[in-house]
């Protein structure tokens, strides 16, 4: 028998505790209210008691790295034993002695980027975003996702390979976990308790390529909670069906991260900073290898039927569509909403002077996503969403900390892009949309750095005082800060690029090709059906309904002529 | 003057064949393009957008080769002189179209052996076949490179206004067809106008000369009149 996928075993528990409870309350014919299996409010405030463990799906066989030369469990170097991470490290680096010098090099590990057309400076160590804002100064909780061991602040030696963290990215027991490099507040001593010990030496030789789980475990969570960020990368991608990616079926293609992700010497395709978004190669000549993550490189620029006339249209529409546009009709797929609005204004609500959530979204897969946390303020889900779509030619422009806006011109762009029509580089590609309610310097019209995380009396989550968290994420940069501070609507852009659909369920041609069609914004191309061209239309009735009229009338005058004949 | 001949009146076949296939699939394609058309140009919704495009291009493709095939027949038959402009009654058809109708008066046109259509109605298929025609292809297969990706040289034109030029194109062939179908209704009946384009034969002046080449030449154009009172 086919075992029953859909429901991972994290649910199972909560689901037949439901199950027994419905039906002993519907059989004693109770008049209890409805019973839910998690509460509408949570007290505490902690982010992971519950789902950190669930991020860690086991390893499966199509993961691995099957046809390895090596199979690291057999390796006397990694039996052991081992008491922490860097002495994993030290074991991999010993016989991989190249690989500690290509990887301090990379993002995941630097925390920053140079954009090679914009030159501003980038990457999870400096940017604001409109989540939680600013990892910056908040290393102690953030960089959990950091492929690093022990940054906690600006101290960090990012030259110390020894401090790299191979596992997270190659292990695959799903075992391992990381916690905070630092100690929060008191309010949050509860978040990483009652975790196993790690078995070092077994999540050593479990090494292979990395799998979706260890990608996943940081991507797919972004933002702070599950497709949080991105739209288009949630925990429904570690199982999906091929109607939620047909790239990624569990049965079918099976894709992990990097099959698409692909790359050598510790450095891999992929970035939402510069974007391929016109891919000239396509998929180059045979055999030839290609370090790029786009659709083209495997499928070519024209890879519609080109024996019918449809395959013929739709292949002309390359030069002005991404692929993703049509391909991706749908975001936050497979039971898995996304955060599309944030409002950092109602931060602070206690209940008893303890931090609690309102659990008040109940997304496609059964779980309760919180509408309100005490430490972030109020949030708005979305799932199967149509993406936004814009002229975009892979360059994203961003609104740094020292970027100074205009607050009465509108919301502020989180990250803006370039791109038109008259570009032939351009494209006309999906976007996921996130509007936030943040704080910023009302004085100096910047965004601001918050000290979120810490031990101290300023950092937000545990204290509750925006005045105090700016003031100090501002100073410890030395930044400049006026002491005034407010809140201000921002907007980032999230490039959408995975939950491909099965061909069969693409973008038809009447969800643009219509006059309120999905691209009815879109400017400087010509798309028919739209009916913009309202000129044309009206002179157009106008010749049809004249000859109508002028033969008619000719008719009626005829029909005339002959009866008075007659008469 | 040819008129002044004596003439008499005999039923021959004026249309053949090929001329009448062409007629009637031109007529069913033009209409289906007409209606696909319409519902690219996003006019109704009839159906799908995506069928639309597919249908429209499909049969405008076969309308072309007919074309080839029609200009082809036209040259080597030499019925391309029955679309020679003339003055030579002009006045009096439409004159007629204008009053006369409107009195009872006769159509002032006979067919005769070398001119099957009025001088008016010669004028407009020859408008219709060098103007009208020639603008919908052209935009057309325009339209079309572009879509295949081999339209670079047209890139200067922009698809907005090719589209443009096809669909003031695609009026014309509305107003024609709208023209067209409602002079049918005038002279005898509607059904005396068409019936020759679907058996071929109609009743046609011939001059004495003509009557003796077509008897001892094309014997099978001439058709007994049985309904010849």
């Amino acid at each position: 028998m086919r075992k029953h996928r859909q429901l991972p075993g994290s649910l199972l528990l909560p689901y037949f505790t439901f199950l027994t409870l419905y039906l002993l309350i519907s059989v004693l014919g109770g008049s209890a209210a409805v019973a839910k299996h998690e509460p509408t409010i949570e007290m505490g405030i902690s982010e992971y008691s519950k789902t950190d463990q669930d991020h860690a799906v086991p390893a499966r066989a199509a993961d691995g790295d099957s046809k390895s030369t090596t199979d690291h469990a057999t390796l006397k170097e990694l039996a052991g034993p081992f008491f922490s991470g860097p002495e994993v490290t030290k074991a991999c680096l010993e016989c991989h002695n190249k690989a500690g010098a290509q990887f301090i090099k990379n993002k995941h590990w630097t925390w920053k980027y140079t954009h090679p057309v914009t030159k501003q400076k980038l990457g999870k160590s400096v940017l604001v975003n409109n989540f939680c804002t600013n990892a910056r100064g908040n290393e102690g909780m953030c960089a959990q996702c950091h492929a690093g061991y022990g940054y906690k602040d600006d101290s960090f030696d990012f030259s110390n390979q020894e401090n790299i963290d191979c596992l997270i990215c190659h292990e695959s027991t799903g075992s391992y976990y990381k916690t905070p490099n630092s100690s929060g507040n008191k309010a949050c001593s509860i978040m990483f308790e009652g975790k196993q010990p790690i078995e070092w030496a077994k999540v050593a030789q479990s090494v292979r390529m990395p799998g979706r789980n260890n990608c996943g475990k940081c991507h797919f969570y972004g933002g702070g909670g599950d497709n949080v960020k991105h739209g288009d990368l949630s925990s429904a991608l570690f199982m999906p069906d091929k109607t939620v990616d047909i790239h990624m079926d569990a049965e079918g293609l099976d894709f992990s991260c990097v099959t698409c992700h692909v790359g050598e010497g510790h450095e891999w395709a992929g970035s939402r900073y510069e974007m391929t978004v016109d891919d000239k190669v396509g998929t180059g000549k045979p055999g030839m290898p290609r370090e790029v993550a786009t659709c083209e490189s495997c499928h070519d620029a024209t890879p519609h039927d080109i024996a019918s006339i449809t395959g013929n249209k739709l292949n002309s529409h390359t030069s002005k569509v991404a692929c993703e546009t049509c391909h991706i009709p749908e975001i936050a797929k497979g039971g898995v909403a996304t955060e599309v609005e944030w409002d950092w204004r109602t931060m602070g609500k206690l209940k008893d002077g303890e931090g609690f959530k309102l659990k008040e979204y109940t997304q496609g897969d059964g779980k309760h996503r919180a509408t309100y946390k005490s430490i972030k303020g109020d949030f708005k889900y979305a799932e199967n969403i149509n993406p936004m779509y814009a002229w975009f030619d892979g360059t994203m422009n961003y609104t740094t900390i020292d970027t100074k806006f205009d607050p009465a011109k509108g919301p502020v762009e989180i990250n803006s892009f370039s791109g038109s029509a008259d570009d032939p580089g351009s494209r006309i590609y999906p976007f996921k949309r996130m509007k936030t309610t943040q704080p910023y310097d009302k004085g100096n019209n910047t965004l601001v750095y918050m000290e979120l995380w810490g031990d101290t009396d300023s950092a937000l989550w545990g204290n509750y005082d925006f005045a105090k968290s700016i003031k100090a994420g501002m100073e410890k940069f030395n930044l400049p800060y006026s002491g005034e501070w407010g809140f201000v609507e921002t907007h980032s852009y999230w490039p959408i690029n995975h939950m491909v659909a099965p061909k069969e369920n693409a973008l038809a041609c009447n969800e643009c090709h219509s006059s309120e069609g999905r691209l009815s914004h879109i400017d400087g191309v010509y798309m028919p059906a739209t009916g913009k061209n309202r000129w044309l239309d009206i002179i157009g009735l106008l010749v049809i309904l004249g000859t109508l009229g002028g033969v008619l009338g000719h008719a009626a005058i005829r029909g005339i002529a002959t009866k008075r004949r007659r008469s | 003057m040819a008129n002044q001949m004596p003439t008499s009146t005999h039923t021959i076949q004026v249309y053949k064949l090929f001329e009448r296939i062409w007629h009637w699939s031109q007529a069913a394609s033009i209409f289906v393009l007409i209606f696909t058309g319409l519902a690219i140009h996003g006019t109704h919704s009839l159906i799908d957008f995506g069928t639309a495009v597919s249908v429209h291009t499909a049969v405008a493709l076969a309308l072309l080769l007919l074309w080839v095939f029609a200009v082809f027949w036209l040259f080597t038959t030499g019925q391309w002189r029955h679309y020679i402009p003339t003055t030579k009654n002009f006045l009096q058809v439409a004159r007629y179209y204008a009053f006369g109708i409107f009195k009872g008066e006769n159509h002032p046109y006979h067919k005769t052996y070398l001119r099957k259509h009025n001088p008016l109605q010669a004028m407009t298929y020859l408008l219709v076949k060098i103007v009208i025609f020639p603008a919908i292809w052209i935009s057309g297969i325009a339209y079309l490179l572009v879509s295949i990706g081999q339209g670079d040289f047209l890139g200067g034109i922009g698809m907005e206004y090719i589209a443009l030029f096809h669909s003031v194109a695609a009026i014309a062939v509305i107003v024609f067809i709208i023209a067209h179908i409602y002079l049918l209704t005038t002279g005898h009946s509607f059904i005396e106008h068409v019936r020759p384009m679907i058996t071929g034969n109609d009743e046609v002046e011939l001059t004495v000369e003509e009557l003796a080449f077509i008897m001892s030449d094309e014997p099978q154009k001439l058709k007994v009149d049985s309904s010849d009172e």
